[in-house]
């Protein structure tokens, strides 16, 4: 193979090429849509994940009052709005000139794991497991949560249970299971009683109880598929996570940790109030959503991933004792190299869910979450950022606010986006390893699927729900004329003209 | 001794000079309201509280109570009307209440989950209305106005200071701040006067509260309007036939 992953992002010749859309591969935020074209022979000459929808929070929040932010731009996600929830509360905790109170820093911390917890759970159990579990070309009626439910019932049942406590811990921290409002500018507006610590503590030792299970699982499909799972859409990158100042996990607060492909730091502990002198991004023709790079590495190779598997594989060691344990079988396993794959990303995430599931019963364990003494302001700022590590990754939100309290700059640099370069590797993979020169079927499609939803549950969320996403799949001339027809419908049967 | 009238079957009790609706909230009969409040004169503007007299549909907050009256108010008839106009003030302003800090303390949406508002009915207007910031304590957002006149009643009468004003005709009235500026900071406008506590939706804010009730703990989260409002009411006694409200 002459080409190079880099090759397909852009045809040397598009005008002689076939083009072929997956469209939509949409989110729960928007809509996504990822373009192939081929030539006479079925090679593959270049492949682009494109998210298409306009959000506009980083406009409309200017002039709103700074207050207001954490509430509000939670909405850009139904999955984890508690990321953006606390992430911008971290920033405008900066704006108050706070000082975390130990009530307010564990309460938010709660509510975060408890966000972790449910987020992982979702993505792995309802969103990925049916690929895992039955094949990524298995029949599509089958490939659904309920084909889950149906083949592996305990496994169904337990991915619901996992989730529900997340849910429930988010709902005690937050006010709602979904868009709370629990964090404030400067700390929390509520703590947690003792009848609400005792009413999670109940099912806590089952949490983890089965989120080592789950571990286990995701170990397991690895060994009985080692080489698939390994070799599938894996590509070498940079990475970037947030670490505690010992070089520990941190998923609520820490410096920014960023390595090479080889594993040498470029920078660690990096204070992230200033992340745009390391962090900067580009924008392409051909998407909407722009691509961040690290800045000393330059735009075209500057490009990284953030997530569960650089987190996993770029701390020093996770501070709870079954994630750590995980954690090092996980680096160990098949002499290392899953900590490169692309699939790996579940097994991180698992480990995650464990960690989590973990911290939850610290904290609920720690009296300071009876504590009474929940806000704190101090001397007032004009900027602020709040970086946190978000299910899918490092999340930043930075604001800027008048002296009449209104935010007047507004950035935000999401998971999705940082791995926008990475999740595009993937795919060109995927299609040099699966569909370079063969007739497309639904099947092979949902490979390109399949390494999407490594990355990020809001893409596999709308293409993969109980299989009723409807997907239409067209082959254009190269005047545009539609030539082939693949089409999913709502109920998710699968067919073609032919 | 006082004289009755019915409301919905039952007999309410009034006294010389109360309303329908005073007389009906005093005996533990919601109607609802938004315009109206019982420390300021009527204003029937709202037009939440019509009720059927005697076969007439009238603003129960401005009408007389008189003896023998037969009214209606709580059909399916009137609640359709009122959910519609609960609609039509969602539509002409620009209402969000997922990131709206008096949601669950605001009576416009408390009305519309009490009166199973469950669709937006109209085409939403979107009107561009600017928020007012300029004053250090208080924050004006104007976008959520309903034209209700508590503030400015709340300013006039008690505050003494006419601080707030309606401009404009029909589609196009509006709130505005009597200042030559036009803005907040340009008033004598103080944390502790009466037109920062009447806003019935979010209007005239605190500045720097924002979310700091947890939800569960707002007004509206544990007991519907219907029920608060009755609360709020001055109340007969029963034992003595006075002003609960009175005997403080």
């Amino acid at each position: 193979m002459t080409d190079t992953i880099n090759n397909l992002e852009t045809a040397a010749h598009p005008e002689n090429l076939r083009r072929v859309a997956i469209d939509p591969v949409s989110r729960v935020e928007g809509h996504g849509k990822v373009t192939l074209l081929l030539d006479e022979n079925d090679r593959v000459h270049q492949v682009r994940l494109h998210i298409v929808e306009f959000r506009g929070f980083e406009k409309f929040i200017q002039g709103r009052p700074f207050w207001e932010a954490p509430v509000m731009v939670q909405r850009l996600c139904g999955i984890c709005p508690v990321s953006h929830h606390l992430a911008a509360s971290k920033a405008m905790d900066m704006i108050v000139g706070a000082t975390l109170t130990p009530t307010a820093e564990k309460v938010r911390r709660l509510m975060h794991f408890g966000q972790m917890f449910q987020s992982h759970a979702l993505h792995f159990f309802h969103l990925c497991s049916p690929d895992l579990l039955f094949g990524f070309g298995s029949d599509v009626a089958k490939r659904n949560i309920v084909g889950v439910a149906a083949a592996y019932p305990d496994i169904a049942k337990q991915g619901v249970l996992l989730r529900k406590y997340g849910q429930e811990v988010i709902r005690i921290t937050a006010g709602k299971r979904v868009h709370g409002t629990g964090s404030i500018p400067g700390g929390v507006n509520k703590n947690v009683s003792i009848e609400e610590r005792d009413y999670l503590l109940k099912d806590i030792g089952q949490m983890i109880e089965w989120s080592r299970d789950a571990v286990g699982m995701i170990r397991k499909l690895f060994e009985q598929n080692l080489d698939e799972f390994n070799a599938f859409g894996r590509f070498r990158s940079h990475t970037l996570n947030l670490v505690r100042a010992d070089g520990a996990m941190d998923l609520y607060h820490g410096g920014l940790r960023a390595r090479d492909m080889d594993g040498n730091t470029l920078f660690d502990h990096y204070d992230y109030s200033h992340y745009w002198d390391v962090i900067f991004e580009d924008v392409k023709p051909w998407s909407y959503m722009k691509f961040p790079f690290l800045r000393s590495l330059g735009t075209e190779t500057g490009w990284y991933r953030v997530g569960p598997l650089s987190r996993v594989t770029q701390c020093d060691f996770i501070p709870t004792p079954l994630a750590n344990q995980a954690r090092m079988a996980f680096m160990a396993f098949a002499g290392g190299s899953v900590a490169g794959a692309t699939l790996g990303f579940h097994w991180a995430r698992m480990i995650e869910m464990l960690h989590a599931a973990e911290m939850i019963q610290e904290l609920l364990l720690d009296p300071d979450l009876q504590g009474t003494d929940l806000v704190h302001t101090g001397e007032r700022q004009e900027r602020g950022v709040g970086v946190i590590e978000a299910p899918r990754g490092t999340l930043i939100h930075h604001y800027k606010v008048d002296e009449h309290d209104q935010i007047t700059r507004c950035n935000l640099i999401v998971s999705t986006t940082h791995n926008n370069q990475a999740m595009n590797e993937a795919i060109r993979q995927v299609a040099r390893q699966y569909i370079d020169g063969k007739k497309l079927t639904e099947g092979l499609l949902n490979h390109i699927e399949v390494a999407i939803r490594a990355f990020d549950p809001c893409l596999s969320c709308a293409t993969h729900a109980l299989g009723k996403m409807p997907l239409e799949v067209e082959l254009l001339d190269v005047s545009g004329n539609r030539v082939d027809v693949l089409s999913r419908s709502s109920d998710g049967a699968f067919c073609s003209p032919d | 001794m006082s004289d009755t009238f019915h409301l919905d079957g039952a007999e309410v009790p009034f006294e010389s000079g109360q309303t329908v609706m005073q007389a009906a909230l005093a005996a533990g009969h919601y109607i609802p309201h938004l315009c109206y409040h019982p420390e300021f004169k009527p204003h029937g503007s709202c037009k939440l509280c019509t009720v059927k007299v005697n076969g007439r549909t009238t603003a129960s907050c401005t009408m007389p109570a008189e003896a023998g009256l037969e009214i209606e108010s709580e059909t399916e008839e009137l609640n359709a009307l009122r959910r519609t106009l609960v609609q039509m003030l969602f539509a002409e302003g620009n209402h969000f209440c997922p990131s709206c800090e008096k949601s669950g303390n605001c009576m416009l949406q408390a009305l519309g989950y009490d009166l199973e508002v469950h669709t937006a009915g109209f085409r939403h207007l979107y009107p561009d209305r600017p928020v007012d910031a300029s004053h250090p304590d208080i924050l004006l957002d104007f976008n959520r106005c309903i034209l209700c006149e508590l503030c400015v009643r709340a300013s006039s009468e008690v505050d003494g200071k006419n601080v707030f004003g309606l401009a404009g005709r029909g589609i196009t009235k509006h709130l505005i701040v009597n200042a030559e500026s036009g803005q907040l900071a340009d008033t004598d406008i103080a944390l502790a006067d009466k037109a920062m506590q009447v806003c019935p939706v979010g209007v005239i804010l605190p500045k720097r509260v924002g979310f700091s009730i947890p939800i569960g703990s707002r007004r509206y989260d544990e007991r519907p309007i219907s029920a608060q409002a009755l609360d709020d009411a001055p109340r007969q006694s029963a034992a003595s036939g006075g002003c609960t409200a009175c005997e403080e």
